[in-house]
């Protein structure tokens, strides 16, 4: 029997305001239980709340670069239910009328081809606190700093088919939200959350499969986990002549696996109506207009630049662009090198890559500056320091031990390019192995190479290795 | 429209209400004679009447984003039933 | 001295013919005697206003004195105030002390009034009798065997009683115009919006709003300008002056276009509230008004829409009492489910819990479209025949109340014949207009009120109107017999 999965993701992103949603409360990360939930926050009886601009900006730039629709009039709903976290028993949330509709991204497949993922709506809301259990016996802590962050709700259509491509659409809205500049993508602090609504059909079935609704999967790695867990449970299930029930299931990333929520399942009953303490939210053509005018350059349209311009591979543009720090940084080399942008992408994405993915750090935390390492590629192409030196010189320049230039002088990694210095090593190494030279002459045309080797070895790496093989060979010849 | 015993107790678990099994067939009548009254509005013609939600026609004005809330954590508690180490304290949350 | 009106009194304060001291230590002293009677107070601040009554004398001895500097009122315990306790009337809120003051709390403690204490009300605003209170229910100064309605029924008896000089109210679906009407009051309830709700602890937010409840329309007209006004706190305060509405007060009412709506005079009215409306009616035309007959055809929809919008909201609104960071928490919750039931089970009473599940039910699967987004459009209805008729009428006038006020218990077995007291009132709240009660005579010894619907933003007029009955009358300046 063949199977096809169906997926559409919802995306929770942190908006990156100073203040809460409906209140003046700080958002800051990880400060003291309890210390940033005011009044509003905790849902104290008479306050009310008022809307941030600075999340309604946020919400219309990320709705123009997905190319959707930006509601002249959008309406917040609350919907209704009981739980620690949610201080007012009901989220204040976009229901039937959200800010954004109908954009869309495009990702691309392993196969090199695109792929267009639909992206139904965008909405704001806010997020709720945190209920704590480590430390405690039998009871449960509730932490509400975190109640009232501003949320934009990012929900896709069901367009993807494999859990490959939902990690391709998730990495697509976490890079093009950090583009924007509206959210900081930090999964560990739950900046950046997704839900997954998982189901499988058989192939050729026009009606969905029941779906099952995965929370808390908080890495693009779990994501795929998830979602290949959950797809094969479901198949299982529907193979044994079982069902798929409509729920909602927590993904256990110590298991590696799904299972089902039953607290979430009692109240299903939201109660979605119009906020009253809030009125419909207008935004102005201008406004919309204005904010469209503070687009960056957007993930696709740098990639095809990079393409064109540098003449990279699409491969290579896309890594380059996959963050704008990343793509600003690659820009910087290029710029200070002065051109060779291939060669300046090989080192991003190679050494300096490696070096950040090694010691776990984000490309603006990088201790090589895209100016030093420009100097290093520099010293590469002007011959003063050979391919492979440089490698050493770039990771001395990551510990800390000076610039390009301040390597190879304190290391002495500077290349031998004077062709007498060369040809004294030449003669040297050609004086102690008299039976390869001999041979060599004699037809061991093979014996080359090591003679190559020999004068490397004994320039210690330093020689010119073009002018070697040049002066080697006139002088083998004899 | 009427209210039976059991539709009560939903209408009550949903509101998160403890009512007395003595007070459940009060609570039935009382709720479905209110049920019953505001059933007349089906009676009006509200065809292309567009919902009013509220009394003004306004749009939402907007604050700006700015921090304005001190920590006053220790104020706000003195209401809360139970505290510890500044976190509310409930029943264990079973997710 | 405690049958003068705010006005005046504010005239000899300023005169410093009295003291607030003694002004106020003179209600205190009412207070401490009679409010056992009617326990229209929750809580009394007897040091406190005292220590506020010598700071407005330091004030006006300075000469920086407003016109409510030194008056000692009163609030509805609906309103917070800051490190005082507010029970909204409710055992779920009995040991909650807010850590904040409402907007107009603090407007009122700028202009240098005097807090005397708060006031009892129904049960989060959830009554027309003051019966749902959790700390009983107060008793109309002019019978001790009848309500003197609700929800501010509390602030009401204060006021008539000679308690206060004036009262803070809430206005949901005529919880200032029906109690003020059954004590012979002035109660005004301004335009949705007017007043900031910053503080006020909901009830049906879309239908909520401060007003108050004076002696006169005067005295009204200068609490008015104080409370009101623009508040960045509550998204749905209205941006835009406000006049000074005492100015406007003797504008003369010659060429006024009083409206009736013939809907008003149905079976349910008493004969004799009828009759006093057309005897109030004809002392304004003989003031130069023109009173027109009109129809308002939605008129008899409003107290079903009420009754599903208001307690959709309240439902909601009411979410928050769960036993976790304020207010009352049952013994020994075993788990989260029994924290919240119990807790609200026993912090709420039954006309509270018949709203939110009335609430509940009408806003759940299934029955959203037939209930809530019914009355939504039957709202629209009542706003547009209130706008229909404003375009050739500059008043509505009619009854406040069906009838004088009722026995203690008399209503109190059938929700919906309670219900049917505020028939006159539920329409404004609805259309968020401005309304006000005045008192027009006596129906069996019992005040009845006379009510005036202004257009939106329409309060200086309205009150305008409604003083310059009250120069013709003296009703307003009697006092019930025990209490003068």
């Amino acid at each position: 029997m063949e199977w096809e999965t169906v997926i559409g993701l919802e995306i929770h992103t942190q908006l990156l305001t100073k203040s809460k949603i409906f209140s003046g409360a700080s958002t800051a990360f990880g400060a003291p239980p309890n210390t940033q939930a005011c009044l509003v926050d905790l849902g104290y009886p008479g306050v009310l709340p008022v809307l941030n601009h600075e999340a309604v900006r946020m919400a219309v730039k990320f709705g123009v670069a997905i190319g959707a629709q930006v509601a002249e009039r959008s309406v917040f709903a609350r919907k209704n239910y009981f739980y620690p976290d949610l201080p007012k028993g009901y989220q204040i949330s976009q229901y039937e009328l959200p800010v954004v509709s109908k954009g869309s991204v495009e990702i691309e497949l392993e196969d090199g081809t695109s792929k267009r993922i639909g992206i139904t709506r965008a909405h704001l809301e806010e997020d709720a606190g945190k209920s704590l259990h480590e430390g405690f016996e039998g009871v449960s802590g509730i932490d509400l700093n975190r109640a009232g962050t501003p949320l934009l709700e990012i929900v896709s259509e069901p367009d993807m088919r494999s859990a490959r491509e939902a990690v391709a659409y998730m990495k697509k809205i976490h890079s093009l939200v950090r583009y924007l500049d509206i959210c900081d993508g930090n999964m560990q602090e739950g900046s950046f959350r997704c839900d997954a609504n998982v189901s499988v059909r058989r192939k050729g079935e026009a009606k969905y499969g029941t779906r099952a609704e995965l929370k808390n999967i908080n890495s693009f790695h779990f994501v795929e986990k998830a979602i290949e867990y959950e797809i094969a449970r479901q198949i299982e299930l529907l193979e044994g002549g079982g069902k798929v029930v409509q729920e909602t299931r927590l993904y256990d990333s110590k298991k590696n696996e799904t299972r089902s929520m039953r607290s979430k399942e009692e109240a299903n009953d939201y109660r979605y109506f119009p906020d009253p303490d809030l009125l419909p939210l207008v935004i102005e053509p201008a406004f919309i207009e204005a904010v469209r005018k503070t687009l960056p350059e957007l993930p696709d349209a740098k990639k095809q630049r990079f393409a064109e311009h540098y003449c990279l591979s699409s491969y290579d543009a896309s890594l380059l662009t996959a963050s704008r720090a990343l793509a600003d940084y690659y820009e910087a080399v290029v710029k200070a090198v002065g051109g060779e942008p291939k060669l300046c992408a090989n080192w991003v994405m190679g050494e300096l890559a490696a070096a950040l993915n090694r010691d776990n750090k984000e490309i603006t935390e990088s201790p090589v500056s895209a100016a030093v390492l420009a100097g290093l590629i520099k010293r590469v192409l002007d011959n003063t320091v050979s391919g492979k030196l440089a490698k050493d010189v770039f990771e001395a320049m990551w510990a800390g031990e000076g610039d390009a230039d301040a390597v190879i002088g304190k290391r002495g990694l500077k290349q031998i390019t004077d062709s007498s210095a060369i040809e004294k090593i030449i003669d040297e190494v050609m004086a102690v192995n008299p039976e390869q030279l001999t041979g060599y002459r004699g037809g061991k045309d093979k014996l080359f190479a090591f003679f190559v080797g020999q004068v490397m070895k004994a320039s210690k790496g330093k020689a010119n290795p073009q002018q070697v093989n040049e002066l080697l060979k006139r002088k083998l010849a004899g | 429209m009427s209210l039976t015993p059991d539709e009560v107790k939903t209408i009550a678990r949903l509101a998160r209400l403890a009512i007395g099994e003595q007070d459940i067939q009060q609570y039935a009548r009382n709720l479905s004679r209110i049920l019953e009254f505001v059933a007349q509005l089906d009676q009006a013609d509200t065809r292309d009447v567009v919902p009013m939600a509220h009394p003004l026609d306004m749009a939402q004005r907007l604050r700006s984003d700015v921090v304005s809330e001190t920590d006053q954590r220790d104020l706000f508690q003195q209401n809360a039933p139970q505290v510890q180490a500044g976190l509310y304290i409930v029943p264990k949350v079973i997710e | 001295m405690l049958t003068q009106t705010l006005a005046e009194l504010s005239r000899d304060l300023k005169a410093r013919k009295v003291s607030s001291a003694e002004v106020t230590s003179a209600y205190l002293a009412r207070i401490q005697r009679f409010n056992p009677q009617i326990n229209a107070f929750i809580t009394v601040l007897q040091e406190q206003a005292l220590a506020e009554a010598r700071a407005a004398d330091a004030r006006i001895a300075k000469g920086d004195a407003h016109l409510l500097t030194g008056v000692p009122i009163a609030h509805k315990d609906i309103f917070c105030t800051a490190g005082v306790k507010t029970s909204c009337g409710s055992k779920m809120l009995d040991n909650f002390v807010a850590p904040y003051d409402a907007h107009i709390v603090t407007r009122l403690k700028q202009a240098g009034s005097v807090l005397l204490g708060k006031t009892n009300m129904d049960e989060f605003a959830m009554g027309s009798s003051n019966e749902t209170s959790f700390y009983g229910p107060v008793k109309n100064p002019w019978d001790s065997t009848r309500v003197p309605g609700g929800s501010s029924g509390g602030s009401a008896a204060v006021v008539a009683a000679r308690l206060a000089c004036a009262a803070t109210g809430t206005d949901t679906g005529g919880s200032i115009r029906q109690p003020a009407a059954l004590v012979g009051l002035t109660g005004v309830k301004p335009t949705y919006g007017r007043v900031s709700r910053y503080g006020m602890i909901a009830f049906a937010s879309s239908l909520d709003q401060a007003g108050v409840i004076a002696y006169t329309a005067e005295d009204a007209a200068l609490l008015l300008s104080v409370i009101a006004g623009f508040d960045p706190r509550d998204s749905t305060s209205v941006d835009r002056p406000v006049p000074d509405y005492a100015a406007t007060l003797e504008q003369p009412i010659r060429g006024l276009r009083i409206g009736v709506p013939r809907e008003f005079f149905d079976p349910g009215l008493d004969r004799r509230v009828a009759e006093a409306v057309q005897t109030a009616l004809s002392i304004y035309k003989k003031l130069g008004a023109r009173v027109q007959d009109i129809s308002l055809p939605n008129f008899g929809l409003s107290v079903p829409t009420y009754y599903v919008v208001a307690p959709a909201e309240a439902s909601s609104n009411l979410s928050r009492f769960d036993g976790v960071r304020f207010g009352h928490r049952c013994g020994n919750p075993v788990d989260l489910m029994d924290l919240y039931t119990r807790s609200r089970g026993e912090g709420f009473g039954a006309e509270v819990k018949r709203r939110i599940m009335t609430g509940t039910y009408v806003l759940s699967a299934g029955y959203y479209d037939a209930y809530y987004l019914k009355a939504q459009k039957t709202r629209a209805l009542i706003r547009r025949d209130f706008l229909e008729a404003f375009t050739h009428v500059d008043v509505i006038m009619g009854p406040t109340t069906p009838t004088p006020a009722f026995r203690l218990g008399e209503k109190t077995d059938d929700p919906v014949t309670m219900y049917l007291n505020d028939i006159y009132a539920n329409g404004v709240n609805l259309a968020g207009l401005p309304g006000l009660s005045i008192p027009m005579g006596f129906v069996d010894g019992l005040p009845v009120g006379l009510q005036i619907i202004g257009n939106y933003f329409d309060e200086a007029r309205m009150l305008g109107v409604a003083h310059q009955y009250q120069r013709e009358t003296d009703w307003h300046r009697q006092v019930p017999k025990g209490f003068e």
